[in-house]
Order: C-alpha cells, then structure tokens, then sequence
C-alpha cells in the first residue's frame, strides 16, 4: 500500500511540469495577441509561427503529463 | 456546510461503487487497448482493431480526395473547392519551410498531413453502445508506435535524401554557419542530440495530445454517469461536466487538425535541413 | 463538488491501474500497428501520388496558367486599345489641321476669285460704258448731220419755191455752214 501512494504522489509530482507549460502557453499567447492589437495587418502572416512555439512549449507539459501516466500505469 | 459536504461525498462515493441503477462508465483507458480480429499467418503482424481503424483512415481519405476529385473544372465545385485549399494549405506551407524545391515531397506532406488529420478526427466519433470491443472507435495516433513510425518515416526521409543530395556536406547541419570554430565541441553535440530528439519530439507531442484528450474526455464522461447514478440531487448536477465535455470535443477538433497542422510543419522544416543543411 | 470529482477521478484512476499498465506500453501489439502503419500509409501514399494528387494539381496548375493567359491578353489587348487611343487622337489632330488648313486655302480662293471677278465687272462696266459713250456720240453726230441734211434739203426746196431754180446741195451746204 505504501508503493501505491508513493506511487500516486509521484505521478502527481510528474504532473507538476503542466503548470510551467501552461505559465509559457499563456506568455506566448498574451505576446502574439499584444503584437496582434499593435499591428493588426501583420497578425495573419504570424499565425502560424505562434501555433509553432504553442506546439513547442506544450510539448514540455505534455512530457509530464505521459510521465505521470507512466508512473500511474506500473 | 463542512459536514454536509462529507455526507455527499461519502453518499456519492457509495453510490457510485455499487451503482444501483446498474449504469456503468466504461473504462477510460479501454478505448486505447489493442484487441487482436484475425492473426496473419505465424507472423507477430496481428490485424487489430488499430489495423481497422488506420484502414478505415485510408478510405475515408481516398472517399474525401474522390469526391474532390470526381470531375475537376476550372469553375471548382465545392468538393473540389475544398481538396484545392488542402492542396494550397499543405503546399504553402512546404514553400515556406522548406523552399520551392521542397515541393518534390508534396505528395508525402500531404499524406501525411490527411492522415494524421483524418485519424485524429475518426478517432473523436463517439462508439456505439454495446457492439464488439474490437469495432469500438479507436485513434491510431494516439499510440506512441503508430506516432514514433510515422516520424521516424520522416527523419529517415531526412537522413537518406539529405545524405544523397548533399554527401558530406549534410553534416554541416551540425554545426550551422557564422559559429566560430572554437565553439564547435560545445556546438556540434548539442545540435546531434537535437537531431535525434527529433522524431521523438514529433512522436509524443502528437501521441500525447490524442493520449490526454480522449482521456479527459472519458474520464468528464465517467462523471456524468457517477453523478446520474448518485441520484437526487447529484443527478441534476450531471450538466456540469456534460458541458465541460463539450467544450472539450470542440478543443479537440482544435487539436486533431492543429497536430496533424504541427506534425507536417515540422516535418516540413526538417526535409528543409535536408535539401539546404548550411542555410 | 469539485473534491468529489476528484475522489471520482481518483477511483477511475485506480481502476485504469487495477487494468494493468498502458496499452500504449504493451510491446507485443508494436510490430502488428507499425506493420499495418507502413501498409496503410504506403497504400495511402501511392494512391494520393498517382491519383487524385495530379488531378488536382494538373487543375491548378492549368488554372494557373489560363488566368496568367488572360493575363497576357488583357495586357495585349489594353496595349492595342493604348495604340488605337494614341493613332486616334494623332489623326484627329491631322484632320483638324488638315481641315483649317483646306477652310484657309477655300478662304484665299474665294477671296482671289471674288477680286478677280470684280476686277472682271469692273473692266466690263467700263469697256460698256466707253462703247456707250462712243455710240452715243456717234449717235449725237449722226443727229447732227441729219439735221444739217434736213437743213439742205429744206433750203433747198425754199430756194426752189422762193426762185424755181435748184441750188446744189454742196451749195447750200456750205452757205448754211456760213451762217
């Protein structure tokens, strides 16, 4: 019974990175939209490279998040 | 208000193990299991319900791009309509990221794309109540195989075409140009480990976007069904993660088409490096 | 509300582990998914590559290459209909001269004909004139004579009655010349 909750408490610890991700989503975010009100023209041609960085910065949430379903999953 | 609290936690948690109404949530991880239809030979090469579902990916792809394609006129009608902004979506983006002459792999780009996009949204179909487990709906990438094959069908792509093409001037790729030469023992193994992180990068960013949301989405489901079960009052508290999960399927079409959008962009940048490793 | 959701989780969880560790992490279903990836995929990719792919892009690209056509045409034709405009107002400039030039040139004639014809009347009236004048003297003179002849005549058939005897007309002509 100690390694179930040993094991819970670590996934949950895994889990932690998804704070940091979403710390960084919302950065990249808030950034793309300040740029997107200063010059409303040059919005679309960006687009794609913020869902790029979205995609990158998610990753690293992500890793925990299967961490943690790895760990759950022993 | 403490106490109350206790006393339906302590109710909805019985309730919910003995289930009196005989209303049972399935399993949220048995929609990624793997269940065997027929072997193939004495090969370890099963046909599985992921097997299924990856040909019924390819039938629906080849259905789309047929009505697409069924009488092609100047004048597009809406099908075609439709399959000429895929075709320009996907070979935008392969001019961007990977010049005009990465244009030779337009038809591997847009494989790739259709099917990961067309996978990851068969795989948010709702299944039908109690037919065989093997016909259940399945999500081929949200398997880490299916993913990792898929990326290391790029990299491989990357590796070979870019050995071909360039020799050995591919390996300038790891040491990228105006860097100067005292740097290159720190440079060069940092850009190697970069490389080779890539196609895991590409696998378990696609494999855990389909892994966390079709969990969540069943896990919000399996709320709804303890909630109805609790009876009473939890019953009508039933709505809440009923609408929580729709505004999760909506995200999720967000994110079948924005990983399938992810993986081919990458994929893109990376048959980029290949065919101009010292840009 | 919210604890017991995650109580619930928390039991499904649980569950999900009684059932074993992750189906993704069962190593004896990889071959089986790579192997039907790879067919699926390759199937998938021949097919896109020899079928519908061309279709579409043989249209696009003969879209491509009709609107850049007309393109060319619509620029061809705007640079005739230019040409026209320029060979237009160019011929419109020549027949404007061309017409002040022919309205000067009939001003000149007419003017030169119109003092040639007067000076021609003029002539005329005055050759009129001295031939009228002419015959009018002519006239005068003859008036003239005829009078004196009537003057001889009858003087000479006074001097008849008056003596019987005839004078000659030189006679009598010269005798009325001296009164």
């Amino acid at each position: 019974m100690e390694m179930e909750a040993a094991k819970m408490i670590g996934a949950g610890i895994a889990a932690l990175p998804l704070a940091a991700a979403g710390i960084g989503l919302g950065l990249i975010f808030s950034s793309f939209l300040t740029g997107a009100f200063r010059n409303p023209s040059a919005a679309a041609a960006n687009r794609g490279t913020m869902f790029l960085a979205f995609a990158l910065t998610e990753f690293t949430g992500l890793l925990g998040f299967v961490l943690a379903m790895i760990i759950l999953g022993q | 208000m403490a106490d109350l609290l206790n006393v339906i936690i302590t109710n909805l948690l019985g309730l919910a193990k003995q289930n009196p109404i005989g209303l049972k949530a399935a399993d949220p991880m048995e929609q990624f299991e793997i269940v065997r239809i027929f072997p193939v030979g004495n090969t370890p090469f099963d046909f599985s319900n992921a097997s299924l579902s990856m040909v019924m990916v390819v039938v629906v792809s080849c259905i789309f791009m047929f009505l697409a394609t069924r009488k092609v006129s100047m004048v597009p009608g809406r099908m075609q309509a439709v399959g000429e902004t895929l075709h320009g979506f996907v070979s935008d983006m392969l001019r961007e990221m990977a010049g005009n002459d990465g244009l030779r792999f337009f038809p591997y780009i847009f494989t790739l794309f259709l099917f990961i996009f067309v996978a990851n949204l068969l795989g948010l179909l709702p299944t039908l109540p109690s037919i065989p487990k093997m016909f259940h709906v399945f999500t081929p990438t949200s398997h880490l195989a299916v993913t990792l094959s898929l990326a290391m069908i790029t990299i491989s792509i990357v590796l070979i075409y870019g050995l071909y093409k360039n020799g050995f001037k591919f390996f300038k790729l790891f040491l990228p140009g105006g860097v100067p030469l005292w740097l290159a023992p720190l440079i060069v193994p940092i850009e190697i480990v970069s490389f080779l992180s890539r196609p895991l990068s590409l696998a378990i960013r696609l494999f855990a976007n389909m892994f966390a949301g079709h969990l969540i989405l069943k896990l919000f489901a399996g709320f709804v069904v303890s909630l109805i079960a609790a009876g009473g009052l939890m019953s009508g508290l039933a709505i809440l993660p009923i609408l929580g999960n729709v505004a999760i399927y909506l995200l999720e079409i967000l994110v079948a088409f924005l990983q399938a959008y992810i993986f081919s962009v990458l994929s893109c940048m990376y048959l980029g490096d290949a065919l101009h490793p010292d840009h | 509300m919210t604890l017991s959701m995650v109580k619930i989780a928390a039991d499904t969880a649980e569950t999900a582990e009684k059932s074993g560790s992750l189906p993704q992490q069962d190593l004896s279903t990889f071959p089986g998914q790579i192997f039907w990836l790879l067919v699926t995929f390759g199937i998938m990719y021949l097919i896109m590559s020899r079928v519908f792919l061309p279709k579409l892009s043989g249209m696009i690209e003969e879209r491509r290459d009709r609107i850049a056509d007309d393109y060319d045409q619509a620029a061809e034709l705007k640079r005739q209909a230019e040409e026209a405009e320029v060979a237009y107002n160019q011929s419109l400039a020549d027949a404007k001269a061309k017409a002040s030039s022919i309205a000067a040139e009939t001003r000149a004639d007419l003017d030169k004909e119109i003092a040639t014809m007067s000076a021609k009347n003029d002539e005329q009236l005055a050759s009129q004139v001295a031939s009228a004048e002419t015959r009018i003297n002519d006239m005068k003179n003859a008036a003239a004579a005829k009078v004196q002849e009537a003057a001889v005549d009858t003087t000479r058939a006074l001097v008849e009655a008056l003596i019987d005897e005839m004078p000659t007309a030189e006679a009598t002509k010269a005798a009325i010349s001296q009164n």
